[in-house]
């Protein structure tokens, strides 16, 4: 196998062989000495990314996260693998790298190939695209990848779940207000108000929120 | 019947007006089309998404369509464009400061661009001279005109883009900011970005891309060859939209309701977009203006037939700048991403050539008439380069 970091590998794996056990539950990846780089215009998800990568026994992942002469701080950077975020406009400049010879070590080349087509489409998917840097082997960043899309992916869940939280929260107000008008326009008590709001949404097959919401704007109308 | 769904991603900026205005204009609905337009923040996210059928069809940079098709700079994936959405559209626009210094270097009018070219070269020499960092000039894509215009320009007075001066690429919309803050001393961009440095009085437009080439295939409305295949008369349909949207935007009674739907989509004044397609800028900030009546065009002047001329043209900038070799297999390759047989099947044939149109289909400010059939010869023409050199330099 051709290895462009050789030297660093092996490096790495002496390293490896004298530092203490039970650093962590768990058990070092051999390519632990990689340098990550992460673009991420969200600074919670970039944590959450980097957090994965530390767990999984990546220890060189930085954040960069002022993206204003991206080339220049990648080169001072000088990592072995990129992750950028898919928001990020910045991508346009990672491109060019593809171009330069003279003021990088090494070229660099999107890690994804033709031959990788479900790679690519899971992490366009969710929002990411790595880069390597040099000959890398595409096998031997499957783990950062793969962890990358997965944290992407649960950032993108937990963002859902929050919108659907806040939403629930709307709803509870608009239905609170609701039920201060039947109580105060019909004297009902607060159970009776609700009661009949869900009565009437179950009638016309609609949520009781969307009710509550007609009430609610009936009741500015008659203001 | 039922509508056919499709995604179609665009980048934004006023040549994609011919999408836009089909879309949003109805020109599509009208065609039993239902289309999603998806705002994308890069190049490279446009054309991955189309290259892995996320979108059906895309606004994309004409030199994007030719790499992906010969497989340069990324993954081959035969992209091909039976319509154009733009021809020229582009500016140079500097830092009032290099302004000032190229007025104050010109042996003429600046308003020539071999006139500017020449003073660049001579505050390049006098820059070496006493150590001064190189100028910096900031373009949207390494496969794009503004790369290749900028080149081109530069070239004329002998300057080397690749050592002379350094050459980035920034997103558009951050174009602005790096000329304020001085981080580029110029940049080549497409609408609205030149007129907004000239707004904030950051900028001044130096020359129209026009003024470099006086027709070149912008942005194209691309799609996979494989899917144009298997989707005959959606990819039809999608044409006839285009047309008469194009058409629309071109009847000057529309420029209102145009510029309206642009400016939404883009976020920006719909004035800013008047001013573009109309070909009437603002040039600097004290309010000088310059015209064009080939700014940009988009549905006059045989603007919207493919033209395999400028996929030529196209591959004769990509081997100028060392981003591919010379070969008959690649220029062929090209040549078949421009699809006029496509736009003809629909529309029908080409009108008879306008008049104000260049004889090579190109036009360039200074050099030999292009032959398709010779880029070798084309290439010759110029001086050689010093040596082989990386093909483009970087801010450290």
């Amino acid at each position: 196998m051709k290895r462009r970091h050789s030297e660093k590998s092996e490096l790495g794996e002496t390293r490896k062989g004298s530092e203490p056990p039970g650093q962590g539950n768990v058990p070092r990846p051999r390519d632990s000495n990689l340098k990550i780089a992460i673009v991420d215009e969200s600074p919670i998800r970039a944590a959450i990314l980097e957090d994965g990568l530390r767990e999984a026994g990546f220890t060189l992942v930085e954040r960069i996260a002022e993206t204003r002469n991206l080339l220049a701080r990648v080169y001072a950077m000088d990592p072995d693998v990129i992750l950028i975020d898919l928001e990020s406009p910045s991508r346009d400049e990672l491109e060019q790298m593809f171009q330069v010879s003279r003021a990088v070590k090494r070229p660099i080349a999107m890690f994804v190939d033709q031959s990788d087509t479900a790679s690519i489409q899971a992490s366009v998917d969710a929002g990411v695209s790595a880069y390597i840097v040099g000959n890398l082997q595409k096998d031997r960043i499957k783990t950062i990848l793969d962890l990358c899309i997965s944290r992407f992916n649960a950032f993108a869940r937990l963002q859902g779940e929050l919108d659907q939280a806040k939403d629930a929260l709307q709803e509870r107000k608009i239905i609170d207000r609701a039920k201060g008008v039947l109580m105060k326009a019909k004297k009902l008590s607060e159970e009776d108000a609700y009661a009949l709001l869900r009565k009437t949404a179950m009638n016309e097959h609609k949520k009781i929120a969307e009710i509550a919401q007609s009430v609610v704007t009936a009741a500015e109308l008659f203001k | 019947m039922t509508e056919t769904k499709l995604r179609i991603g665009f980048i934004p900026l006023v040549d994609a007006a011919a999408l836009l205005v089909a879309v949003d204009g109805g020109f599509t609905k009208a065609q039993g089309l239902d289309v999603e337009l998806v705002r994308e923040v890069s190049w490279s996210n446009v054309r991955d998404k189309l290259n892995l059928g996320l979108f059906d069809a895309a606004h994309l940079l004409a030199p994007v369509a030719v790499a992906s098709s010969l497989g340069i700079g990324h993954v081959r994936v035969p992209i091909i464009t039976p319509f154009n959405l733009g021809i020229n559209g582009n500016s140079i626009t500097v830092s009032p400061r290099l302004y000032a210094d190229l007025s104050a270097a010109a042996d003429g009018d600046i308003a020539d661009p071999l006139v500017s070219a020449r003073a660049l070269a001579r505050l390049i020499s006098e820059r070496k001279n006493r150590n001064a960092e190189p100028l910096t000039f900031g373009m949207t894509f390494p496969f794009s005109h503004h790369n290749y215009q900028l080149r081109y320009w530069m070239a004329a007075a002998g300057i080397d883009p690749d050592e002379d001066i350094r050459l980035v690429v920034l997103p558009p919309p951050y174009m602005v900011d790096s000329l304020a803050s001085g981080h580029v001393d110029g940049f080549c961009v497409g609408a609205p970005w030149n007129s907004v440095a000239v707004d904030l009085g950051v900028g001044r437009i130096l020359h129209f891309g026009c003024e470099i080439q006086s027709r070149v295939t912008e942005k194209v409305f691309a799609v996979r060859e494989r899917w144009a295949t298997e989707h005959p008369d959606t990819l039809n349909a999608l044409i006839r939209a285009l047309a008469a949207a194009a058409d629309y935007i071109e009847d000057k009674q529309n420029l209102d309701a145009v510029s309206t739907i642009v400016g939404k989509r883009l976020g920006v004044e719909s004035e800013v977009i008047m001013r573009t397609l109309t070909g009437v800028l603002k040039v600097a900030t004290d309010g000088t203006t310059r015209s064009s009546d080939r700014y940009i065009l988009i549905g006059r002047n045989n603007a919207m037939r493919p033209d395999p001329v400028q996929a030529a043209w196209i591959y004769a900038q990509i081997v100028r700048w060392g981003q591919a070799p010379l070969s008959e297999e690649l220029l062929n390759l090209a040549q078949a991403v421009f699809r006029a047989d496509l736009f003809d099947a629909v529309i029908g044939a080409a009108p008879s050539p306008n008049g104000s149109e260049p004889n090579d289909g190109i036009g360039a400010f200074v050099g030999p008439n292009f032959v398709p059939d010779d880029i070798a010869g084309h290439l010759a023409s110029w001086r050689p380069r010093r040596s082989e050199r990386p093909r483009l330099s970087i801010v450290r």
